[in-house]
């Protein structure tokens, strides 16, 4: 709850500092706030507390993951300031509808009533939607925010249908009534209860970018801007999946045999068809797009396979896959701005002009690959081993396929880096911009070797 | 409004708010105008809020009504942004039908 209440008077101070004209102080202003709200987050770690007559519930899995929200978007954070540098106005309004989505983002892992995962995912969309179309005079952008602001609210109409609908069978709109209810009277519930979990499953997984439901994503990650983007595929998608594990874990779990088949379904479905559309991509950013719903087949597979374990892998998996791919976002957003274009082609030799960012996007892309030590393979590795133990077996070799097929991509640009020669010139990065780089390739090192320590919940 | 819920039976009312959600459905689907998706949105939130109302007064509980507030005002806001965004690319494109907005594909 400190950190919801830290975030929103955070992003309050940021419109404040936009009406004052402070073009400086406003990003130091965030990061630093960001990191208050990052500590005042863990002050709630081990205690159990509740609060708005128990629609808001905080422990230590929504702590474990606000804490990652907070310092992913603080990432992303550190790249805007090198992002929008040409800009000349103070940028109060993007910097703050990021952080409101952010807020948005809290809400999602520490709800525990419908109604606050509702308004969580609305807060949170709402404010994508802006961002997906705040390049304003560029037609992709206004492109994506439309298609984006569409299949979101799209989707928001089933996870309400779905949401009445077992209010009505149920009569609580509390995850714990719920449960206690379904446990009980298991023979009374209508046929219609059923229907309701399988729409608000796909409510979510329109949200989150899952098969297939997935369409609109390539077109909003490439049409809009590269920052956003990142924080599309970071941010939006850990609230998601974090939302997601919290609804099934205390409110379906016992009702499991309605659900499990879909969601392996639609697993199985997101991991073939982000890999092998990812095959025939040529661009970066609808690359990551794809990759990104293929992670989303995989972290998926820790919900199927609900158990114990299953909490710490998806945190374990979410760190893993949003320091990577902002890694990746951050050499695309350097090299977009130098050369106009993000084309794998654009990459070609870029580890003989810039070694630095060469190196730092093929350990991204290694990492995303699941190469053994970096952060990827540990992540996956905790995954499947969970759904291994609830004897998913073919499940994590139909993965383990899916993971050698998105290899041949990611080799790619590889590839296009290393072998392949271009003839552009040198991209002058900033020595901050190196030093983000370095620190984001050494934590997805650390994560690799010793990735006990994100496995506490 | 118990006895009206006793009079017509629950079923009805799931069955004539199912019939809305999927006339909305099936407008976002088929029609090309920005503004009549959104309309259709809107049918598909409203038949939401119906249903809601209903299930509150069949189960005696407040609880689905405030929800119903909720669902209004979110309802607003995102039609707020929806309204934006199609002035948006009304400038650029001069037409809101959204087979324009073909730029972005594989």
């Amino acid at each position: 709850m400190g950190a919801l209440i830290s975030t929103v008077v955070l992003g309050m101070i940021t419109m404040l500092l936009g009406v004052m004209e402070k073009k400086k102080w406003i990003l130091p202003v965030v990061i630093i706030g960001l990191i208050i709200s990052f500590g005042i987050n863990f002050t709630e770690w081990n205690k159990y507390h509740h609060y708005f007559n128990e629609m808001m519930i905080v422990d230590n899995f929504s702590v474990a993951f606000n804490g990652v929200l907070i310092f992913t978007s603080a990432l992303v954070f550190m790249f805007s300031g090198n992002y929008y540098r040409s800009v000349d106005r103070p940028l109060e309004d993007i910097y703050s509808l990021m952080i409101f989505a952010l807020s948005g983002a809290i809400v999602m892992t520490s709800f525990s009533n419908l109604v606050m995962l509702f308004l969580g995912i609305e807060i949170l969309s709402i404010s994508m939607y802006i961002l997906a179309g705040s390049k304003k005079f560029d037609l992709a952008s206004n492109e994506a925010a439309m298609k984006y602001f569409l299949t979101g609210s799209f989707a928001t109409g089933f996870l309400l249908f779905g949401i009445a609908l077992i209010y009505g069978s149920t009569g609580s709109f509390n995850l714990h009534e719920i449960a206690a209810y379904t446990t009980q009277n298991k023979e009374l519930l209508p046929a219609y209860f059923s229907v309701g979990i399988i729409l608000v499953m796909i409510g979510l997984s329109f949200k989150l970018a899952v098969a297939p439901f997935h369409f609109w994503a390539p077109d909003v990650y490439h049409g809009s801007p590269t920052l956003i983007t990142a924080y599309m595929a970071t941010v939006v998608k850990i609230a998601g999946i974090a939302a997601f594990y919290k609804l099934f874990d205390i409110c379906f779990s016992n009702v499991s045999g309605i659900w499990v088949k879909t969601l392996l379904i639609f697993s199985v479905a997101t991991i073939f068809v982000g890999n092998l559309a990812g095959l025939y991509q040529n661009n970066m950013k609808r690359l990551l797009a794809y990759s990104s719903i293929a992670h989303a087949g995989y972290m998926i597979m820790g919900i199927v396979a609900i158990n114990k374990t299953s909490a710490g892998a998806l945190l374990l998996y979410s760190v893993s896959y949003s320091i990577v791919t902002i890694a990746a976002f951050g050499v695309i957003i350097l090299v977009r701005e130098i050369r106009q274009n993000d084309d794998i082609e654009t990459f070609n030799g870029l580890a003989r002009t810039n070694p630095y960012m060469a190196f730092t996007l093929t350990i991204a892309m290694l990492s995303l690959t699941g190469i053994p030590p970096l952060a990827g393979f540990a992540a996956k590795y905790y995954i499947f081993t969970s759904a291994m133990e609830n004897g998913y077996l073919w499940l994590v070799i139909l993965a383990l396929i899916g993971s050698a097929i998105s290899a041949v991509y990611y080799f790619k640009v590889i590839i296009a880096m290393y072998m392949k020669s271009g003839n552009w010139p040198a991209i002058p990065g900033t020595r901050i911009y190196r030093i983000q780089l370095v620190a984001l390739t050494v934590l997805t090192l650390i994560l690799g070797l010793v990735p006990s320590l994100l496995l506490i919940i | 409004m118990e006895q009206t819920i006793n009079i017509i039976p629950i079923q009805y009312y799931m069955l004539l708010c199912t019939l809305l959600f999927v006339i909305g459905v099936a407008g976002v689907l088929i029609k090309r105008n920005a503004l009549v998706i959104f309309m259709s949105i809107e049918i598909m939130l409203n038949s939401v809020n119906l249903l809601l109302v209903a299930f509150s007064v069949y189960h005696n509980d407040p609880a689905g009504q405030i929800f119903v507030f909720f669902v209004m005002i979110v309802a607003a806001a995102e039609v707020a942004v929806g309204l934006a965004l199609v002035v948006m690319v009304y400038r650029h494109t001069h037409s809101i039908d959204i087979d324009f907005l073909n730029k972005l594909k594989w």
